[in-house]
């Protein structure tokens, strides 16, 4: 199928791309990667009257080195990510997370900061970017600000990105040596996670010092598991303590249900993926 | 048959893995697929379809259409009612069958979500589609009939208020009445053990990876449709009924066509409407579709449900078959709708020897896309349900499965076979077939290891899966056809034309679209006149070209049409014979043919084949009264089906705590008869197991309770890619058909056949001590997880709340895969 | 707007509407009709080309962004009539029935063995699974792969040098691009 007509826009800055941006209203829609939005635009779901083509920002691609932290352009793709020294050294959870996105094409196009800014709560990015305590950088016409991935994630494809902001960057806090997993769990390779569970330990003298747990696709957004963290840190790493924290995974989630899954099964995988999940970590 | 001398088996053509001539424009992209046709002046017919399931038309308003740019017609069910006729059901199984006017453009009322209400015909396809959204449709909203058992209640809404019910027919088989068997009741009756179930078979959508496309070129005298059809020919004179067009005014040719499975044996609606509109234009038109209109409008398949009573002696011996089955027509019946389950009445018995057999079956209308064939149609389901129930009933009588299935299987040596259907199989050997899987697959060291794994309490637990099936196919014998109240014949045409240059044109009445045909029948063409593969051009699919054919479906193309090329090929050098005899001055007696040389017996005179074609078509000398040229062509019409048979085994690893099923190993032995290229047959294996086992696993056409496909896009309908599929074992026995020449049977649709019981008795057998004895499909891992936690079988139809692009006409929300802008 | 696109070795100068997808530019303005559209949400991959030697799905991308790149679809693979070994290894080991998505399995088969020209049986899978096929069960298109790794070997013969379009991009083979791991 054919998308309804839009006028197009290839801004070359990001001042540019806000201005574009301010300029097309309510009816514009960014596009980073495209590979959500051209489908959506070809089943004719949606008909902005402007897209805003953020392809041309080269200054928005790329991995740097910000001493604690990464700063990952949102531009930068998959492929890019799979394959970044520096994500592989101090980011292993987001690299496992981005190999499971998807189809190699896709991860071809697609890219880093328009998963998160897409915010499907069943995307594969969300819950590790949230259990990494990313921080959203988010440029607009009154200047950029920055906003804690806590905050960025507010419901089903809502961020707290205004109409007339881009994110342009994303702040990822080093967790260099820690063991990390990615669980993912659904029915065929391309369908989404039914759930999924991001995992990030440090171990030190056989005990767990630090955890961060995500879960993917457990409520309209991106889900911490807070009560296994703490269940965890200061527990010996051992398959008792861990299978005990995991039971506490579905705390705080709100499961959706559709055709694949119910709430009640969800929240029982959450609580397997869990165990598997900090598991594979610990031993990672 | 001619006394041909068989050629030296290392020359043989026919069993060689030859490659495939048809790849060379497959895999260069020099294709011709109908969607690349480009003709000048060519416009695009785009379809407004219903989001509604059930509903009256009360307006339609299409004035701000009409004015849209690029646009040229837009037309309504009101502007064609008087033209378009209806759509042809060419099997009415029952004289009292209650068949619904289907229209291709709805005019009053709509009867599934999905069906076509308007069209619009642009200058490119873009303004057409967006012209379809300033069209203005209201519907009065009727009750929506989905469930198949509530709709053959007394107090049931109506699909089709002026057919009085929803049920359109019940076919009955009695063995006692058909005097193939005793009195069913009474031998459950008198069984000392008797095992009822009820299986449900999903919905399932075909899913070829082309999209459906036709092109119109109309003009006064002659209309040509190109169309991605299974079926030019019963296509060509299904719409000359559907139209009244004289016949010989139209030609339909299928060009590449990609994939069908089913799913392209039909007389669409596109169809019908792009010929009406490019004929009132006197341009041409074409249609592509979308997949999503593929999934919401080409139909569906299986939907059945399914009441199975089994009784046996404690000793394992069965006494009586009872099917009562409920079939879900969907709102309309298209070309063989109703047919489709009693295909499946033969099979219900399958290899086993039943002395007592009732088969009641029960078609339903329902506020849904029409189900029709999809590969195997009738014959899957048959075989899931007496597969499913012999492990059931093993496991009832505390027997191996496969020891039950040998106590009542048909010997070797006790063939040929009447059943208590009434079909003689001619030839198999279920034994061979089964032990050379059990040793491919090491059956007994798997039943070590699961038993070990049961013992341990393992969380991922081992099944073992047994299918060992038969199935009817070869979809011929017109007069068996004619008795079923089938509205064509099944016999196979072929025609050869022998070239002065030596080369030689073969046409065929099958319709390939992916099988292999060119290939295959240039092998049997090269062996039987001993010319060169390469020689050989195989001519298909052109109404003007191929004139005579039942095209391509039910596993019937090799074992009919395949048998039609022999039959021609023998014709020519019968002929030739003669001729040749003329020119050596030799007595016909004499002359031998071998490796494409005629020889007289005892001399060295000797003439080519070659050499007879250019003397018969110079026609110089000639016996006296002879025709010149050596072109024949024939018919075959064989009296039986082939009964292609086979032992499918599948190891699933479950893990017991998420529901997950892992096919750890696959292994089938099929005997599919004498086997014209094993690699084409084993590719034919490969994809049919596919299928079969994502109907086990992956695949289901979901409805939600207004009647929405939920499952309208390949993001939601789960089609396996290629990391969710095994490794499959594959291996052959070889028993020849005795009902044609060849020794051949059909191999399209054993592997879809056979696989899926497999699969779910795997799952069944591995949590049967956790007191599961069914999962249904698809056996989802909530299903399974479900299963073993006894919470019940509901699952709910809604589209993903988060991932799936879910029901497109509703959700706002919705979007696409992989969340990877 | 006016772009102009390299494919397969031309450049095709065009006024295009910004809607139109990169997959209905190639088959309807450029005759490039051996690249197909099978699906709407781009699961399906029939349409998979390269894009300045990435494998993508050309009807996930818009003809515009397109514009100064190069397109390579399955026609040009092709070269001085000798065909491609990945085109040659789907022929040998019978890993095509209709051939609707063999234009796309081969082309993304090429862009995994740049990636990786030694996979295993469960790389080539995860490799190709944004690309589907309904008729071959995809065990001879795994065979298929498998069989082209070898023939573009190094010190394979004549194939072998021509072994993929990494070097025409710089890319370096690595082992990461299965998903999933």
């Amino acid at each position: 199928m054919i998308p309804a007509a839009f006028d197009y826009v290839a801004p070359t800055t990001v001042d540019e791309a806000v201005r574009a941006l301010a300029a097309g209203g309510e009816d514009a829609k960014v596009m980073a990667g495209g590979q959500s939005l051209i489908p959506v635009l070809r089943m004719r779901l949606a008909a902005p009257t402007l897209v805003v083509d953020l392809s041309g920002l080269t200054e928005l691609t790329g991995v740097h080195d910000d001493g604690d932290s990464l700063r990952i352009g949102a531009m930068t793709t998959h492929y890019e990510v799979q394959r970044d020294p520096l994500v592989r050294e101090h980011a292993g959870l987001l690299r496992l997370a981005t190999d499971t996105v998807a189809d190699p094409q896709v991860r071809h196009r697609g890219t880093f900061g328009g998963s998160l800014a897409h915010a499907d709560p069943a995307g594969d990015l969300l819950a590790p970017a949230l259990a990494l305590d990313a921080v959203m950088v988010c440029a607009g016409p009154s200047g950029t600000r920055e906003v804690p991935a806590a905050e960025f994630f507010v419901d089903y494809f809502t961020t707290a990105l205004a109409p007339d902001e881009l994110l342009t960057h994303v702040k990822v806090p080093k967790l260099t040596g820690w063991g990390a997993h990615y669980e993912k769990f659904n029915r065929v390779a391309q369908a989404w996670s039914i759930v999924a569970v991001a995992a990030a330990v440090r171990v030190s003298g056989g005990r767990i010092t630090a955890a961060r747990v995500g879960l993917t696709n457990m409520a309209s957004t991106p889900v911490r598991a807070r009560a296994v963290e703490e269940a965890l840190v200061g527990q010996e790493a051992t398959a008792e303590a861990i299978t005990a924290a995991a039971t506490r995974a579905a705390e705080g989630a709100d499961p959706p249900t559709d055709n694949n899954a119910d709430a009640e099964y969800r929240s029982h995988l959450a609580r397997v993926l869990t165990e598997r999940a900090v598991t594979a970590a610990v031993s990672a | 048959m001619t006394a041909t001398a068989e050629p030296e088996a290392s020359d043989r053509e026919v069993g060689k893995a030859r490659l495939r001539k048809e790849d060379a424009r497959l895999i260069t992209g020099a294709t011709r697929w109908t969607d690349n046709m480009q003709l000048t002046g060519m416009l695009h017919m785009a379809l407004l379809r219903s989001p509604v399931a059930h509903a009256r038309i009360t307006a339609i308003d299409v004035t701000e259409a009409v004015k849209m740019p690029g646009v040229l017609m837009v037309l309504t069910g009101q502007d064609v009612a008087a033209e378009q006729g209806s759509l042809p059901c060419a099997w009415p199984i029952t004289e009292d069958m209650l068949a619904p006017p289907a229209p291709s453009l709805a005019v009053d009322r709509v009867n599934f979500a999905g069906e076509a209400v308007a069209l619009v015909v642009a200058r490119s396809a873009a303004e057409a589609h967006d012209a379809l959204a300033a069209i203005d449709v209201d519907y009065d909203d009727l009750p929506v009939v989905l469930d198949m058992e509530r709709a053959v209640a007394d107090d049931a809404d109506l699909v089709h208020p002026d057919l009085g019910s929803n049920k359109s027919a019940t076919w009955i088989f009695d063995s006692a009445e058909a005097g193939t068997g005793a009195d069913v009741d009474q031998a459950l009756a008198d069984s000392e053990v008797v095992v009822e179930r009820t299986f449900r078979q999903q919905r399932l959508i075909p899913a070829f990876m082309e999209p459906r496309s036709v092109v119109v070129d109309p003009s006064p005298d002659s209309v040509t449709m190109w169309s991605a059809t299974q079926v030019p020919h019963i296509l060509r004179w299904m719409l000359s009924a559907v139209l009244g067009i004289p016949e010989q005014q139209i030609r339909v040719i299928a060009p590449d066509v990609g994939g069908g499975f089913g799913g392209k044996l039909q007389v669409t609606p596109e169809e019908v409407l792009t010929l009406v509109v490019a004929r009132r234009l006197g341009k041409p038109v074409k249609w592509t579709e979308t997949r999503t209109e593929s999934m919401l409008s080409a139909h569906h398949g299986r939907d059945q449900l399914q009441r199975i009573t089994v009784g046996a002696s404690r000793d394992g011996k069965v006494t009586g078959l009872k099917v009562d089955l409920l079939a879900d027509m969907g709102a309309y019946l298209r070309l063989v709708t109703p047919g489709v389950p009693i295909l499946g009445a033969f099979m219900f018995n399958a290899i086993y020897k039943f002395p007592a057999y009732r088969f009641t079956c029960t078609n339903v209308f329902t506020n849904k896309v029409p189900t029709d064939a999809y590969r195997g149609a009738g014959r899957p389901e048959a075989t899931f349900a007496i597969e499913r129930i012999m492990d059931e009933l093993a496991a009832e009588l505390g027997l191996d499965p496969m020891d039950l299935r040998e106590r009542n299987w048909i010997k070797h040596d006790e063939f040929p076979f009447t059943t208590v259907a009434g079909l003689t199989y001619d030839s198999g050997h279920y034994e061979a077939a089964t032990d050379r899987a059990k040793e491919l697959f090491g059956y007994d060291a798997l039943r070590r290891e699961q038993s070990e794994r049961r013992a341990n309490g393992d969380p991922v637990q081992l099944g073992i899966g047994i299918s060992t099936y038969t199935e009817m196919c070869g979809l011929a014998p017109s007069r068996v056809l004619g008795a079923l109240r089938y509205a064509a014949g099944g016999w196979e045409h072929a025609a050869l034309r022998m070239l002065p240059t030596g080369k030689v044109e073969l046409i065929t009445g099958t319709s390939p679209h992916g099988q292999g045909h060119v290939t295959a029948w240039s092998q049997i063409v090269a062996d039987r006149l001993g010319v060169p593969f390469e020689d050989v051009e195989v001519l298909h699919g052109d109404t003007r070209v191929s004139h005579r054919g039942m095209d391509s479906y039910g596993s019937r193309s090799l074992a009919v049409g395949g048998v039609a090329v022999v039959l021609a090929a023998d014709k020519v050098l019968a002929k030739a014979r003669t001729v040749a005899a003329h020119l050596m001055e030799a007595g016909e007696g004499d002359v031998e043919f071998a490796a494409g040389k005629f020889t007289v017996r005892g001399t060295s005179t000797a003439l080519s084949l070659g050499d007879v074609v250019v003397a018969a078509h110079v026609a110089h000398n000639l016996p006296d009264g002879m025709e010149p040229g050596l072109d024949a062509e024939a018919t075959f019409d064989p009296d039986n089906f082939s009964y292609p048979h086979g032992t499918h085994l599948c190891a699933t690893e479950v893990d017991t705590r998420t529901g997950a099923v892992k096919i750890r190993s696959y292994v089938c032995v099929d005997d599919v008869g004498k086997v014209v290229n094993p690699m084409i047959v084993e590719g034919q294996v490969h994809g049919g197991l596919a299928q079969g086992i994502a109907q086990a696993l992956y695949e289901e056409a979901v409805h939600d309770e207004y009647g929405t496909l939920t499952t309208a896009t390949l993001a939601d309908y789960l089609l396996p890619s290629a990391v969710d599929l095994p490794h499959f074992t594959t291996d052959r026995t070889e028993t020849p058909a005795l009902s044609n020449p060849l020794g051949v049977k059909g191999v399209g649709e054993a592997g879809t056949i056979a696989s899926t019981p497999a699969v779910v008795n795997s799952i069944v057998d591995a949590l049967r001590h956790m007191g599961v004895d069914d999962v249904e499909m698809p056996c989802t891992p909530m299903r399974v997880w479900k299963a073993i936690n006894r919470r019940g079988d509901a699952v709910p139809t809604t589209p993903g709340a988060g991932g799936g692009l879910g029901s497109v006409n509703v959700d706002d929300q919705a979007h696409a895969r992989g969340g990877a802008e | 707007m006016r772009i102009t696109v390299t494919v397969d070795g031309v450049d095709y100068s065009d006024e295009v509407e910004p809607r139109t997808l990169l997959v209905h530019h190639l088959r309807e303005r450029l005759g490039k009709t051996g690249t197909v559209v099978g699906c709407d949400t781009s699961n399906c991959g029939a349409c998979t080309v390269h894009l300045d030697g990435h494998s993508v799905k050309s009807c996930a991308v818009l003809a515009v962004q397109a514009d100064g790149r190069e397109v390579t679809t399955v026609e040009g693979l092709a070269r001085e009539g000798r065909l491609h070994p990945v085109q040659q290894a789907f022929h040998r080991n019978h890993a095509l029935q209709c051939g609707f998505c063999t234009p796309g399995m081969i082309m993304q088969a090429i862009d995994l063995l740049a990636d990786n020209p030694d996979p295993d049986e469960d790389e080539v899978r995860h490799g190709l699974e944004g690309n589907l096929c309904r008729c071959t069960g995809y065990q001879n298109i795994v065979r298929a792969v498998r069989d082209a790794a070898r023939q573009m070997r190094p010190g394979a013969g004549p194939d072998a040098e021509r072994v993929d379009e990494a070097k025409l991009v710089g890319r370096t083979p690595t082992h990461t691009g299965g998903g999933g791991e």
